[in-house]
């Protein structure tokens, strides 16, 4: 196995409850590259995004995932994670009782495997300089995971833990909603800092302002349950600017989202 | 031949009474208590059936050799005394073999010792606060009534605050051993106390805990009562807190129930004296067969009192489990506010758990509310912990400490806590 990692996804279909929402997604990450997906409400971007994780609701019907040649679709969920796979969630669940510190260090642990846990003082030294690069207040250490945080603030919380965890893949769902600019310009930062050829970035968006910021290498756009156009940065900015319809348009598409297609 | 303990009889309790050289008043409670144990009926548990439980087949006040130093006891008792705690006391099934309290604490006058020597040498005080709480009075109590033995009697003066906590260890070992201790706190107009009880148990088989708690919160008091209770499978017990509260006086309770057998725990409060409060919290992890049922009952008699009940439960295995809470308001109490959440986490499928809140309202003018929650863990919470690499089985350990924290955080100090952490670990890994 080569160090730098890959995500390959090939016809990837998946349901919830009997509904089909991924109606076969093609995407190749690799190391190093940035990818961004875009696309209005509905088109399934999100599905995507917890069917790579594993989240129980999904089933996949079709096609297949492979990490660095693993197949994760045979995977729970803990074990894609120690494989590499980190997600972004767009709501992350609040742990009542349950302190950040406790949760971070559970998690740094259980990616080291038995016999190799961190000490607590490496631990805590780590915890507070990234927490310190994102600009959180030390209380947040001793804070119940996710508990009273505002948007901005879990959405900090997400980056510290993927900052934590060093994944091979990540995926961020939406990490830029509900963020004023001040906050969004700290969590770029965050990620942007993470950049390398030891990590491949998804990034999922409604918005291209979040790509000023982080400057992918792909842009895609989703419709319908699948990826219906790839290209670069350009891409994105000519949403910016005519939005999706000439899409729709060029692709004889009258409603973009999963529901149409039934 | 085996000899079955007899149902007791006038001269067992004459015995205890002769043994302690007990006053004529202690005397007639013991027999009135042993008459009414013959004739009541068992106590009437919502859904759960103790008739076929032991209740009296043991051998009662089983005596022990007193220990001179505080060196001399063991380890697993020394491990969980707090540096600079106030006072320690150990009762080993029938006898108080160790009681030291700090030598500025007794300078002011607050008093730690056995209830039986308290009825010696503090008579008064003894007679009038025992048995007068308000217990509840049926077979049980009665029977505990006739054969307590030892007990741990707390007193602190008025405006004297023992702020480290007073160890209370109740240490049950042998069988078929019926083990009755009584604690007595007393805390006088502002005053205060921190009571951390811990009850074991090393090698015993087949015996019965009958154990009872009263405390007496002045005038301005403020009682911190905790214990950690850690009996085996074959143990049952059964123990009835009470506590009374004077203008403005506190009682906290932070109760955690780690025992593996059969278990009744009833907490009740009388909210008695204007502005008083209580906060009744608990935790029970029930696993195995073990069948468990737990009340924690808090009565507002007087105005603008507030109570705050917190039971919180985990099931494993085939354990079954009622938590009920009552709030109950008099007519009267004006401005009181009486708050519960009964909240259960049912881990394994044949494990049941029953989430009962009661509110008994008979005043208007007065705030009220309940929540109740049975089920199994959350799965997008569940979920959120794994996509983070935690296995199943940790990230549910999380989520369990998480859900118990609120307790565990009430008791005082790092030693009880410690304790609970461990006895909640061994629960999980059965």
């Amino acid at each position: 196995m080569s160090n730098a990692p890959y995500l390959k996804i090939e016809n990837l279909r998946a349901n919830i409850e009997g509904k089909e929402i991924l109606k076969g997604v093609n995407l190749e990450i690799k190391g190093g590259e940035v990818h961004a997906i875009m696309g209005p409400n509905g088109t399934g971007k999100s599905t995507l995004s917890s069917t790579l994780m594993g989240h129980p609701k999904y089933t996949v019907t079709e096609g297949s995932v492979t990490l660095d040649g693993e197949n994760l679709l045979e995977m729970p969920v803990d074990e894609r994670a120690r494989k590499g796979m980190f997600l972004a969630m767009q709501y992350p669940s609040e742990i009542s009782g349950v302190t950040n510190a406790d949760f971070m260090r559970s998690a740094m642990n259980a990616r080291r495997g038995e016999g190799k846990e961190i000490s607590i003082m490496k631990f805590v030294r780590e915890m507070d300089k990234k927490m310190n690069f994102l600009e959180m207040d030390e209380s947040f250490t001793h804070r119940y995971v996710n508990e009273g945080f505002s948007g901005g603030e879990k959405k900090r919380n997400e980056i510290l833990q993927m900052m934590l965890l060093k994944p091979r893949i990540a995926i961020l769902d939406e990490i830029d909603s509900g963020l004023d600019i001040d906050a969004l310009k700290i969590v770029s930062k965050g990620v942007n800092e993470l950049r390398s050829p030891d990590m491949g970035i998804l990034m999922i968006t409604h918005y291209q302002r979040l790509l000023n910021y982080i400057k992918p290498d792909y842009v895609h756009v989703m419709m319908q349950g699948r990826i219906v156009k790839s290209g670069g940065q350009e891409l994105a900015e000519k949403l910016e600017e005519k939005g999706y319809d000439w899409i729709k348009e060029e692709l004889g598409i009258q409603d973009e989202t999963v529901a149409a297609e039934a | 031949m085996t000899v079955k303990a007899v149902p007791f009889d006038g001269k067992i309790v004459t015995g205890i009474a002769d043994s302690q050289q007990e006053p004529a008043w202690l005397r007639r409670l013991r027999e009135e208590g042993l008459n009414r144990y013959s004739e009541q009926p068992l106590p009437k548990l919502d859904k759960t059936k103790i008739d076929k439980w032991n209740i009296d087949d043991f051998t009662p006040v089983k005596e022990e050799k007193a220990i001179d130093s505080y060196d001399l006891l063991p380890e697993e008792i020394k491990n969980l005394v707090e540096d600079g705690s106030a006072g320690v006391i150990v009762q080993k099934n029938g006898t108080v073999i160790f009681s030291q309290l700090n030598d500025q604490l007794k300078d002011k006058g607050v008093i730690l010792s056995s209830l039986s020597q308290a009825v010696k040498e503090q008579e008064e005080l003894v007679q009038g606060h025992l048995f007068k709480s308000g217990v509840t009075d049926h077979k049980l109590t009665s029977l505990h009534q006739a054969l307590w033995s030892g007990g741990a009697f707390i007193y602190v003066p008025k405006n004297v605050e023992v702020s480290e906590p007073i160890h209370v260890f109740q240490w049950l070992e042998g069988d078929s051993l019926g083990m009755l201790p009584h604690m007595l706190v007393i805390t006088d107009v502002n005053s205060s106390v921190v009571v951390a009880e811990n009850v074991i148990e090393t090698k015993s088989q087949s015996s019965v805990m009958n154990g009872m708690v009263e405390v007496f919160a002045k005038d301005g008091a403020r009682v911190k009562f905790s214990s950690v209770r850690s009996l085996g499978s074959t143990v049952t017990d059964y123990l009835y807190r009470t506590g009374v509260t004077g203008k403005d006086a506190s009682i906290q309770w932070a109760l955690g129930d780690m025992n593996h057998g059969n278990t009744v725990a009833n907490t009740q409060t009388f909210l008695k004296g204007k502005g008083s409060n209580t906060k009744v919290y608990s935790v029970a992890i029930g696993n195995e067969k073990q069948k468990e049922n737990f009340v924690s009952h808090v009565i507002h008699e007087a105005t603008h009192t507030d109570s705050d009940v917190l039971s919180k439960g985990v099931m494993f295995g085939e354990a079954t489990a009622i938590f009920n809470g009552i709030t109950k308001i008099e007519k009267g109490a004006e401005k009181s506010n009486g708050q519960q959440a009964e909240k259960l986490l049912i881990i394994s499928e044949k494990a049941r758990g029953d989430a009962n809140p009661i509110l008994l309202i008979d005043e208007d003018d007065v705030m009220a509310g309940h929540a109740a929650s049975a089920g199994p863990v959350d799965e997008n919470q569940l979920y959120y912990l794994m996509s983070r690499g935690i296995s199943r089985k940790e990230a549910e350990r999380l989520m369990i400490y998480g859900f118990l924290s609120p307790v565990i955080d009430l008791l005082p100090g790092e030693k009880m806590k410690t304790r609970l952490n461990t006895l909640i670990e061994g629960k999980l890994s059965i």
